[in-house]
């Protein structure tokens, strides 16, 4: 029988992966990559509200991460400069933000490092909480939306002439983002969140025929890479968060060209 | 007769530039407008504005309540990264019996693509499968932004072919922005000729001989314009293919340089294609 901690840690890593393999998706085929990095960069600012006043940094994490998202939709809109150069400036922007503010709070406790990536091996009962919590919100509005974000996908006009509010669905996909990040800041930081979402879909993709196949199979390839960092961490002495990636990696790396070779033959 | 969508002294003002100013038109049952205008004119403007995708900043768009739309999109640019096969898409987000997917599915001659995946199709099927979506409503408007824009000209002739057939044989109406007035002069009911306002509407015919036509497009596109509308109808009266006015068509003058717009662009390239045929 495992440590609890470890138990915790794998609670905290199923769950993750679960959410992180649908909306993965997304993040791979609406190009959302660096707007989850940069969400993530953010998150930072998150933290040291929650170190300053004392709320939850869950929380704190949410809600800096929403008004990122905010400002960011508003910018969009007024068409000045391309979206990556708002999110460049943006982003480090937060981060920067975020350090400065940290340098005023007491931070006798406070360990830049586990923010960075991530300390899922500390992992409380409350975080669970977070974590399954946020997930269950996470997947519901997800299925709940699943056609129209597809079609979306697939052209947003033809979307909005079919009646997707698309504006709306756009935001809620973004604020669904937000949840994730702040959830998976314990379990592999934030520099790492990305990796998280993007590698197991990005796998997924060549195994794969329709969408659906593609969400379940990259929330399984997040299992199988949960299991292999912890478990490989614990047996390596390795850090988790960069080991859980790490085995995300080898695995999109083993069966990518393996799809190649077998030319597709197996998809779902 | 109720219309279908109809605007009203519609004004849309972007960065204190005047994209549309007081355009109002009608779109009626069994109608088939094509709006037409160099680019910049505002033509995708006043879709979106007719789409309700964008609320202008005077005047109104009212569409009959209930009405069904069915959408075609200028491009769609299928990003591989997406796995979905033809099938799949064209359900996806509606509710269709097979009877009725059949039928369209022969209508537009899709089913050799309908088990590839969307991202492999070519131009000209890609079209098809996104005609044979927008049918999939039972629509009784069918809208169509530019519909054969990236299609080489063979496709472009198949598609607006196709685009007649449908709207004879369905009597729906159509609502179209195209460039490739020289194409769709048979089919077409009315045109809309815009430069941000209504330079001139109505039939073909008349609006090929309107001085604002001619100010806008240049005496020689007018001219061509108007030996096109002879000889399709001359055309039909036989039951000859549209190729045969393209052929004839070729004996008229080029158009002069200094007038090329974005129509002219084209005509050039259907004389090489239509006498090589020939």
């Amino acid at each position: 029988m495992p440590d609890p901690f470890v138990l915790r840690a794998l609670a905290a890593g199923i769950g993750i992966a679960l959410i992180a393999g649908p909306l993965g998706c997304f993040v791979v085929w609406r190009r959302m990559a660096y707007f989850g990095d940069s969400l993530a960069h953010s998150a930072l600012l998150g933290i040291a509200l929650g170190l300053l006043t004392g709320i939850s940094s869950n929380l704190g994490t949410v809600l800096v991460c929403s008004g990122f998202a905010l400002i960011l939709l508003w910018l969009q809109h007024t068409r000045v400069f391309a979206t990556d150069t708002l999110l460049g400036i943006l982003a480090h922007a937060a981060l920067s933000l975020g350090m400065v503010a940290i340098s005023f709070a007491d931070n006798q406790r406070f360990d830049l490092h586990s923010y960075l990536f991530g300390d899922i091996l500390t992992v409380q009962v409350r975080d669970l909480y977070w974590i399954y919590g946020g997930g269950a919100v996470v997947l519901a509005l997800l299925c709940r939306n699943w056609l129209s974000l597809t079609l979306m996908t697939i052209h947003e006009d033809l979307a909005r002439a079919e009646g997707v509010r698309t504006f709306w669905v756009n935001l809620m996909l973004m604020m669904l983002m937000t949840i994730v990040v702040a959830v998976s800041i314990r379990i592999v930081g934030i520099l790492l969140i990305t990796a998280l979402l993007a590698i197991p879909a990005a796998t997924a993709r060549q195994w794969v025929r329709s969408p659906e196949a593609m969400a379940i199979l990259a929330a399984l390839f997040g299992l199988v890479a949960v299991f292999g960092g912890i478990f490989g961490s614990a047996y390596l002495d390795t850090p988790t968060g960069p080991s859980i990636v790490t085995a995300a990696t080898i695995l999109f790396a083993v069966l990518l060209p393996l799809s190649a070779l077998l030319k597709n033959r197996f998809s779902f | 007769m109720e219309n279908l969508i109809s605007a009203k002294n519609v004004t849309v003002i972007r960065d204190r530039q005047t994209i549309l100013d007081d355009v109002s038109v009608d779109v009626g049952a069994r109608d088939f407008l094509t709006i037409i205008g160099p680019n910049g004119a505002g033509k995708s403007m006043l879709l979106k504005c007719l789409m309700g995708f964008y609320a202008p900043d005077k005047g109104h768009v009212t569409t009959r309540p209930g009405l069904r739309v069915g959408y075609v999109p200028q491009r769609l640019v299928a990003d591989p990264t997406i796995p979905i096969t033809v099938r799949r898409f064209l359900t996806l987000r509606k509710k269709v019996k097979q009877q009725e997917l059949d039928r369209v599915i022969a209508e537009t001659a899709i089913e050799p693509s309908l088990n590839k995946p969307l991202a492999v199709l070519s131009g000209g099927e890609l079209q098809r499968v996104l005609l044979a979506r927008a049918l999939l409503n039972d629509p009784e408007l069918l809208v169509l932004d530019e519909p054969a824009q990236n299609l080489d000209i063979t496709g472009q002739l198949a598609f607006y072919k196709l685009l007649e057939t449908v709207y004879r044989e369905r009597n729906i109406s159509v609502l179209m922005v195209s460039h490739d007035l020289h194409l769709v002069m048979s089919s077409t009911r009315n045109v809309l000729c815009l430069f941000h306002e209504v330079c001139c509407i109505g039939e073909p015919r008349t609006v090929t001989r309107d001085p604002e036509f001619i100010s806008l497009f240049g005496p020689d596109m007018a001219q061509l314009m108007a030996s096109y509308q002879h000889h399709d109808h001359h055309a039909h009266s036989h039951g000859h293919s549209h190729d045969h006015s393209h052929a004839d068509a070729c004996r008229h003058p080029e158009p002069s340089p200094q007038t090329t717009g974005e129509e002219q662009t084209d005509i050039p390239s259907a004389k090489t294609e239509s006498s090589s045929h020939a």
